[in-house]
């Protein structure tokens, strides 16, 4: 998908009045902060995990939009505020025009027909005392849509669909593997046919042959009922393959987003160029040839996240201004519009990151 | 056996019609391994046999012509005005102070304790398992409240309480299982708090609720099936010490009052006749035993039979204990190896 999008600087989101009918899902602003709580009986705030500190990003229809970042950047948790799972600190979650933002759980039901998950643990994410046929039922059961044989059957249906034997209606989740398990859980997501799939790495727990079945699995059914993702992973490559738009987020923030292909020849934030090098290649020619940039230190608390661009102690570019203005995620000189990024010296074409001298972090 | 047939064999495994493999439940592993399980079907086939007496007790009454309440003041009672013994004037456990048949007596006593036992157990886990969901569940203040409530219960002596509610209403059936019911639902509830908190991170549950599952759906089908083992374990465990409690309060006077046939009413007015009178202590005392140990014993097996890892108390200890001895002996100063049942089987 390669459609270019003018963009809305001001909001710093991809936007276009006149293709809002292609956007499934708009995320505004995003914040979600936990607080942290001490002492025993009578517990008190003492800070605030800044989970997810500003984030702005669309879905389009029929589109997959990748999001990748470290451990703890926040994936996870923006994907649990999209689906409603957990509430929003403060911005906004608008699917198809309607804001559906900290909805009461009767208010958000129609919508959980439109956005399912798929859960990164095979094992975790279905109920091991149930039988495989009442897990997949449950969203007819929970929303009332079928009943009795007229169940049975559309669970062996979506069975059938997604690869597994219908005649293992009555197993328990103990007595498959783990695609096969994965399966079942994206057969579960399937039963409402909505509109917007958030798969939180679904494939991250399974080996890399079981991987490639699920995610051709994803497509096909992308293919069939025109089903967008936003498919979270920290596998490169994997979402190098699935995504058409990529997101990199980086303690909160979104770092760096555009097509895949603008994200993945020419990143221009240091966090992105520095993952990017970081991907193991299989072709062993390529990974000789390429420069590793090789960060320094952890990732920041985000309890105490730093001031300005929250990469700078980490970022071999930063300069003075970095620890003292946030950059806005904006287009750069020369980029397509559809790809933003957030950084004040953002990385030039023949620029190598590898060679830039480290300096100590402020 | 020829290649040929080790071929023919594998085909079969594989053309084999995929319906013959019937998922079995967590409940139907338990269930086989508690059969195999010999002191836990005894302990059942105990209880069993004591459940039919209690049942029957009119009908031995009949039999026997003696009735829980009849003092046969001529031939139950020796010419000291003491107990008869065992086997004396028909009486096949002897008679008690006033002449009543000890053994009509004791399976009297029986249906109290196991109805006291039963009720009270199940009263009990109902309400420990809806608080301890609620509170595990909700969190947050309900949680709060909820625990600290259960904590003062279990923190509540019930002697105390037991001796208050018998000296206001005096003391009666109901008062008994009120008392018991109250201090055993806190004790369930706090395991059951526990099990949901730990397991409502599961990623499950979480499905559930973006499936847009309320919090009662996912209590009852998401979370309570996965309860249902320890709190199974916990009630079988309960019902002996119900029925504990219950022969203790009645033989402190301040439970089933007395003219009823229980069996710590029995004990209590056997104390002063134990010198003269050994069946009268005895066979109240045993059946006591009997129940309890029996109820305690399934409880173990059930235990075991769930979760397979524990550690069995009575199974197959003794062919362990002997191997382990033999290769001691062979290899002396060597450390017995270690057995699968002693990694986990």
């Amino acid at each position: 998908m390669s459609e270019t999008l003018p963009r809305d600087a001001a909001a710093g989101t991809i936007r276009d009045p006149d293709f809002e009918d292609d956007v499934l899902v708009r995320v505004d602003n995003l914040v979600k902060h936990f607080p942290v709580k001490a002492g025993g009986l009578i517990s008190r705030t003492v800070g605030q995990v800044q989970a997810v500190d500003g984030v702005s990003l669309q879905i389009g229809r029929g589109q997959t939009v990748g999001l990748v970042g470290e451990t703890g950047c926040g994936k996870s948790t923006l994907a649990r505020c999209i689906a409603g799972l957990i509430p929003v600190t403060s911005g906004k979650v608008t699917f198809e025009g309607q804001d559906i933002t900290n909805l009461s759980r009767r208010a958000m039901r129609p919508y959980r027909r439109e956005i399912q998950m798929i859960f990164q643990d095979p094992y975790g994410s279905l109920n091991p005392r149930r039988r495989v046929g009442a897990i997949i039922g449950d969203p007819f059961t929970i929303h009332r849509t079928a009943t009795g044989a007229e169940r049975k059957k559309a669970v062996q249906e979506l069975m059938e669909r997604v690869g597994l034997n219908p005649e293992h209606y009555n197993r328990f989740p103990a007595e498959f593997s783990g695609g096969q398990r994965q399966r079942i859980g994206v057969a579960r997501a399937l039963a409402l046919r909505p509109k917007l799939i958030i798969c939180d790495e679904p494939v991250s727990a399974l080996d890399v042959s079981i991987q490639a079945q699920v995610l051709n699995l994803l497509a096909d059914l992308q293919a069939d009922f025109g089903l967008s993702y936003l498919f979270i992973a920290h596998d490169l490559s994997v979402v190098q393959h699935v995504s058409s738009a990529v997101v990199v987020m980086y303690l909160g923030r979104v770092a760096e987003q555009g097509q895949k292909d603008q994200v993945y020849t020419s990143p221009r934030h240091p966090y992105s160029a520095a993952l990017l090098s970081a991907a193991p290649a299989a072709d062993p020619e390529a990974a000789a040839a390429r420069h590793r940039i090789i960060l320094t230190g952890d990732v920041p608390s985000p309890i105490n996240p730093p001031s300005g661009c929250r990469f700078h102690p980490r970022c071999p570019k930063a300069q003075e201004l970095c620890s003292q203005q946030d950059p806005a995620l904006e287009n750069k000189a020369g980029d397509p519009p559809t790809h933003l990024t957030a950084c004040h010296f953002p990385v030039q074409a023949d620029e190598d990151l590898a060679r830039v001298g480290r300096r100590e972090p402020r | 056996m020829s290649v040929t047939e080790l071929e023919f064999q594998a085909q079969q495994v594989e053309t084999a019609p995929e319906q013959a493999i019937l998922g079995r439940s967590q409940w139907q592993l338990t269930w086989r391994r508690l059969l195999h399980d010999k002191m836990a079907v005894a302990s059942f086939i105990v209880i069993l046999i004591i459940a039919l007496l209690a049942i029957l007790a009119p009908v031995v009454a009949g039999l026997l012509g003696h009735g829980p309440y009849q003092a046969f003041s001529g031939k139950g009672l020796s010419a000291d005005g003491l107990p008869v013994a065992p086997g004396t004037n028909g009486f096949i456990l002897g008679t008690d102070y006033i002449g009543r048949d000890l053994l009509v007596r004791i399976l009297y006593g029986a249906r109290i304790s196991l109805f006291v036992g039963l009720t009270t157990t199940a009263m009990a886990t109902v309400a420990g398992v809806l608080v301890g969901l609620v509170a595990g569940y909700y969190g947050g203040w309900v949680d709060t409240v909820l625990a600290r409530f259960i904590d003062a219960v279990l923190a509540f002596p019930f002697i105390v309480l037991a001796l208050a509610l018998a000296a206001i209403y005096g003391s009666s059936l109901l008062i008994v299982i009120g008392v018991i019911t109250f201090f055993a639902w806190a004790g369930i509830s706090r395991i059951v708090r526990g099990q949901t908190l730990s397991l409502k991170e599961k990623e499950y549950i979480e499905a559930a609720r973006s499936l847009g599952a309320g919090p009662w759906r996912i209590m009852i089908i998401d979370i309570l099936p996965n309860l249902m083992g320890p709190v199974l374990v916990l009630a079988t465990l309960y019902i002996p010490t119900a029925i504990v409690v219950e022969a203790t309060l009645s033989f402190l006077g301040i439970g089933i009052p007395a003219p009823t046939a229980s069996w710590g009413v029995i004990l209590s007015e056997a104390q002063q006749f134990y010198q003269v009178s050994w069946w009268y202590v005895v066979f109240p005392a045993a059946a006591l035993l009997i129940t309890t140990l029996a109820f305690n014993l399934l409880g173990d097996g059930i235990r075991d039979a769930m979760d397979p890892r524990t550690e069995r108390l009575f199974a197959g200890s003794k062919r362990r204990k002997r191997r382990a001895r033999k290769t001691a002996a062979a290899e002396p100063g060597a450390l017995p190896p270690l057995t699968v049942s002693e990694l986990g089987e």
